[in-house]
């Protein structure tokens, strides 16, 4: 199942390929985020053998085998865990977590939190598909009030949490959104994500086509799905629409969808991807289709220093401060007496 | 700084002593426990502690519940536990001598603060009445001291508020058991300079203290004799004392720097093992990374992580903790990484009794898991072994492929005993070949004792994909074929076996065989080991097996059972480990069980042997 490859240079998508077949179902968006990050992982220099792929339970975390790099197919929940562990080993090693929204945001909710406010340097992909679909379709925490599933016949009684307001609560210091069906966005996405330091979390909303099909029509339908998102760009005003004739601006503090017709361009939200305070990247997170347009592209991209930095820093430090380690040193702190 | 002053009175000599200090949470108990602990050790005694404090942070002050006791046991020869009842009692109101008087041997020496049997004081306690004044006392050697008033007198000068000027009063209680036992105050001093030397008022109160108790015992006419132990015969080299955890933090970064490798310690806090992160996260110059993590899972998850990258990888928790990090246990069973679980086990079931010992985590530790999952098991015996059993847990794991799971408990955890600094050249190197050859790699193929290669992350032509699903054999691809998932079941368990060629023969302490064995595993070493040498000098058929390993055991331990008419399982649960012998060596094991948050005494363990050999003495 290894390939012999030495040269990192000049790798090229097929060059990520496992030889293990691709189990996903015939129209499953996984397909496409598979193939994206092949070609992107190629284009940006990556090495099978720098790479890593961490995953936890469920159909997105099959990922990992179908990737020629080392991977780590893991426990439900817990692989941002698991590739922090990774992370703080060995620094070096670009590692990546592909979760789904009942690993990440259910089972795993606790560690995505934390591995977020660490600013862990690892690329999340959280896949949307807003069902569990390896159990065979049961509603997940993404899943909208009211939906109807094996487990929720009568309806979820559940309210939904959204991934990227949640990443953006815990100090998220990149967060995106793609969707699986608009590939060239996608790969635009993906290779932010690979130029960004800390945590790098990428939503995307991915089509389950047996358990929850058309859960992003709105977003996908080719006639009418540039009136229902927007792409934001860093600097530019939130216009969207098929004639781009509808914008965003705040009014009485808060987000409306305005007529470009009636409103001037210049009274719409500017995007500021790196503004330091996280609340208008939280209000764009809270826009949801059909009041609003649904934001796609990067949310939030700002600098801090990364949890594995600091933590090599200080070892640093301290070898500085108490001199080149040495055990014996460690052996005999403390009251000490010598026995003839 | 002031010497030691010379005494007049005459001196008794005594082989072994015990002692305790008990007072409030607040009164700096623990402190001066560990003060006398170190002095006594620095004259060459054998020492051994045992601290006993409540899972509060500060109960009520003066309640029974709020009392917190550190007992000393030093000798002249080796000691194995901290001894079963004290000598001499120190307490320092009347809570702490309603919970610790049952400790105090008869005759014993019971010294008092009488300053603070008061009215309210006495109710605090639960008291009706004033037990200095009823002669209910009279069993003992009772000296009532003023320690409050004294303690305020002696550091009048310093200028210290009446309030820090009465904290004081544990280093005068301190002098006063430095006179009785002959101890130098030199130590004392000078750890009390280094530690307050920035608050000169303090370091000099505390100093007059220390010493004005000391005063006060030499000049008191009802003390008449004061008593000396001399040092012990102990190996030659340098010493220091240690506590379990202390020692297991020591023993995990000695085991990454034999390795030659970064330490990764992932835990999340829990009492009684949060030491060992302290420790840890000290060692910043010897490439220790700790990684306090969200919770339990994470932490154990993390561990795993960092296993496959390539680190000495270690977590370590108590038994609530154990429970939740299982799951993650078995990832690392299946995916054949290399790591230690420490389990300093603490009274359960749920959260039990946080603070106190318990040895009923072995069922979780062997068979704690879903699916066919074996992980060997290893126990320390005492405080310093946590420092070789944790080098040893490292060992094996790298050496199998496996995760290793290291029982400690919260006595050996806070308990401490002299610890002989090993020389570097003492220890050996732990040998690490990760995979390399991208020509001859195959994830799950096997070397003789079954273990797989360790391929990390970063190594170029050896990327390749692991996880919890069932593998392939030697490929390691994922697969769902009945006789291979038999094969890797037989394969797994087969594996952890072989580890019993990698651990000495099981020895016995006394007679290969006869009329009685005694088996004993963990923490309970030391008081069944004093135990079975009393038996043994008082001419009793009886001998010792201490098991270091509890999976897999060693080979000729179903012979040694069956080589004894009676075979006893001391444990500090309802008969784990019994029920395990009885089961694998069909011998009619019994069990001495308590569950009492408290180690067993020396003599329930004689009782017990008394009881089976018709108490022929």
């Amino acid at each position: 199942m290894n390939t012999a490859t030495f040269d990192p240079v000049g790798l090229s998508a097929k060059d990520f390929k496992t030889d293990q077949q691709v189990k996903w179902c015939p129209g499953c968006g996984d397909h496409s985020i598979l193939v994206q990050l092949q070609k992107v992982l190629a284009s940006s220099g990556a090495t099978q053998h720098d790479t890593v792929f961490v995953s936890g339970i469920g159909c997105s975390s099959r990922f990992p085998y179908y990737m020629n790099t080392y991977g780590f197919h893991g426990i439900h929940g817990r692989a941002p865990a698991i590739a922090t562990g990774i992370k703080c080993a060995n620094p070096k090693l670009d590692v990546w977590v592909v979760t789904g929204d009942g690993d990440a945001l259910s089972i795993g909710g606790n560690h995505f939190l934390h591995t977020v406010r660490r600013n862990v340097g690892l690329k999340i992909i959280l896949f949307n598909n807003r069902i569990y679909g390896l159990t065979k379709g049961q509603y997940s925490p993404t899943s909208e009030f009211g939906t109807r599933t094996k487990s929720s016949p009568y309806g979820a009684i559940d309210h939904p949490i959204h991934p990227i307001s949640v990443a953006i609560g815990a100090e998220i210091t990149f967060a995106a959104r793609a969707i699986d069906t608009d590939v060239h966005h996608l790969q635009y996405v993906l290779q932010r994500m690979i130029q960004h330091k800390g945590t790098a979390f990428l939503e995307v909303y991915q089509n389950c086509q047996v358990y929850n099909p058309n859960a992003y029509a709105f977003a996908t339908d080719r006639e009418t799905r540039l009136d229902h998102v927007v792409y934001l760009e860093h600097g530019k005003p939130l216009i969207f629409g098929i004639r781009k004739d509808k914008g965003i601006r705040v009014r009485n503090d808060a987000l409306e969808v305005v007529d470009l017709a009636k409103v001037s361009p210049a009274e719409l939200v500017v995007h500021d991807e790196k503004a330091e305070n996280s609340s208008m990247a939280f209000r764009l997170a809270q826009m949801h289709y059909p009041e609003f347009p649904e934001p796609l592209g990067v949310f939030r991209a700002i600098e801090k220093p990364t949890y594995e930095e600091l933590m090599m820093g200080q070892l640093e430090a301290g070898g500085q401060k108490e001199g080149a380690g040495r055990l014996e040193q460690l052996f005999m702190a403390g009251d000490t007496w010598k026995v003839d | 700084m002031r010497t030691t002053p010379k005494s007049t009175k005459p001196v008794k000599e005594l082989t072994q002593a015990a002692v305790r200090f008990a007072g409030d949470s607040g009164d700096g108990m623990q402190l001066v426990g560990g003060q006398f602990t170190s002095t006594s050790a620095v004259v060459g005694n054998d020492v051994a502690t045992f601290p006993d404090y409540p899972a509060e942070i500060r109960a009520p002050v003066g309640t029974p519940a709020g009392v917190s006791g550190f007992q000393i046991n030093f000798a002249s020869r080796h000691v194995y536990t901290p001894g079963d009842r004290v000598d001499a009692l120190v307490v320092m109101n009347p809570a702490a001598l309603k919970v610790n008087l049952g400790e105090l041997v008869e005759g014993g020496i019971l010294i008092v603060n009488s300053d603070e049997f008061t009215e309210p004081n006495l109710r605090k306690a639960l008291y009706d009445h004033n037990p200095l004044e009823t002669g209910e006392l009279d069993r003992f050697q009772v000296y009532k001291v003023p320690i409050t008033q004294n303690t305020l007198e002696a550091v009048k000068d310093t200028g210290l508020s009446p309030r820090d000027a009465g904290r004081c009063k544990n280093f005068y209680a301190l002098g006063l058991a430095y006179w009785l036992f002959d101890r130098p105050l030199e130590p004392t001093l000078r750890w009390i300079n280094s530690k307050f030397g920035r608050v000169p008022a303090v370091a000099r109160a505390n100093s007059l203290a220390l010493q004005a108790g000391y005063a006060y015992a030499e000049a008191a006419p009802e003390l008449t004799v004061r008593f000396r132990v001399q040092p012990a015969k102990l190996r030659p080299g340098t010493y220091r004392s240690l506590t379990g955890n202390q020692a297991a933090a020591l023993g995990l970064v000695t085991a990454a720097q034999l390795a030659g490798k970064p330490l990764f310690y992932g835990s999340y806090p829990i009492t009684p093992a949060s030491e060992i992160l302290h420790d840890l996260a000290s060692y910043k110059s010897l490439d220790v990374r700790v990684f306090q993590a969200e919770d339990e899972i994470a932490a154990m998850a993390a561990v795993v992580g960092a296993a496959f990258a390539g680190a000495i990888a270690a977590t370590g928790t108590s038994g609530p903790g154990m429970a939740l990090k299982q799951e993650a246990i078995g990832l690392a069973v299946m995916t054949e990484l290399p790591c230690v679980i420490i389990n300093v086990q603490r009274g359960g079931p749920s959260t039990g009794l946080p603070t106190k010992t318990e040895q009923a985590d072995l069922w979780q530790a062997i068979l704690g898991r879903n699916g066919e999952c074996p992980v060997p098991v290893v126990a320390a015996q005492s405080p310093a072994d946590c420092f070789w059993t944790a080098i040893e847990a490292v060992r094996i794991a790298i050496k199998y492929m496996t995760p290793v799971i290291m029982l400690s408990d919260g006595y050996l955890a806070m308990g401490s005993e002299a610890w002989r600094i090993p020389d570097l050249s003492e220890l050996t190197p732990i040998e690490i070949r990760h995979a390399t050859d991208p020509e001859t790699f195959q994830p799950y193929a096997r070397d003789q004792r079954g273990a797989r290669p360790w391929a990390i992350p970063g190594t170029p032509g050896l990327h390749h994909r692991i996880g919890g699903l069932e593998k392939e054999h030697i490929t390691g691809n994922v697969s769902y074929n009945p006789q291979n998932h038999q094969l890797m079941v037989t394969l797994r368990a087969r594996k952890v076996d072989n580890v019993a060629d990698d651990i000495p023969d099981q020895e016995v302490f006394g007679s290969p065989s006869g009329q009685l064995l005694l088996v004993s595993w963990g923490g309970t070493f030391g008081a069944v080991r004093t135990a079975v040498q009393q038996a043994r000098e008082a001419g009793q058929d009886v001998s010792h097996a201490h098991l270091r390993w509890l999976h897999p055991m060693p080979r000729n331990l179903g012979e040694i059972l069956r080589s004894f008419r009676q075979v006893l399982v001391c444990e500090m649960n309802l008969g784990q480990l019994q029920l395990l012998l009885r089961a694998r060596y069909l011998v009619d094991a019994m069990g001495l069980h308590k569950v009492q948050g408290r180690p067993f005494t020396v003599a329930e363990i004689r009782d017990q042997i008394n009881k089976l050999l018709g108490d022929k003495k």
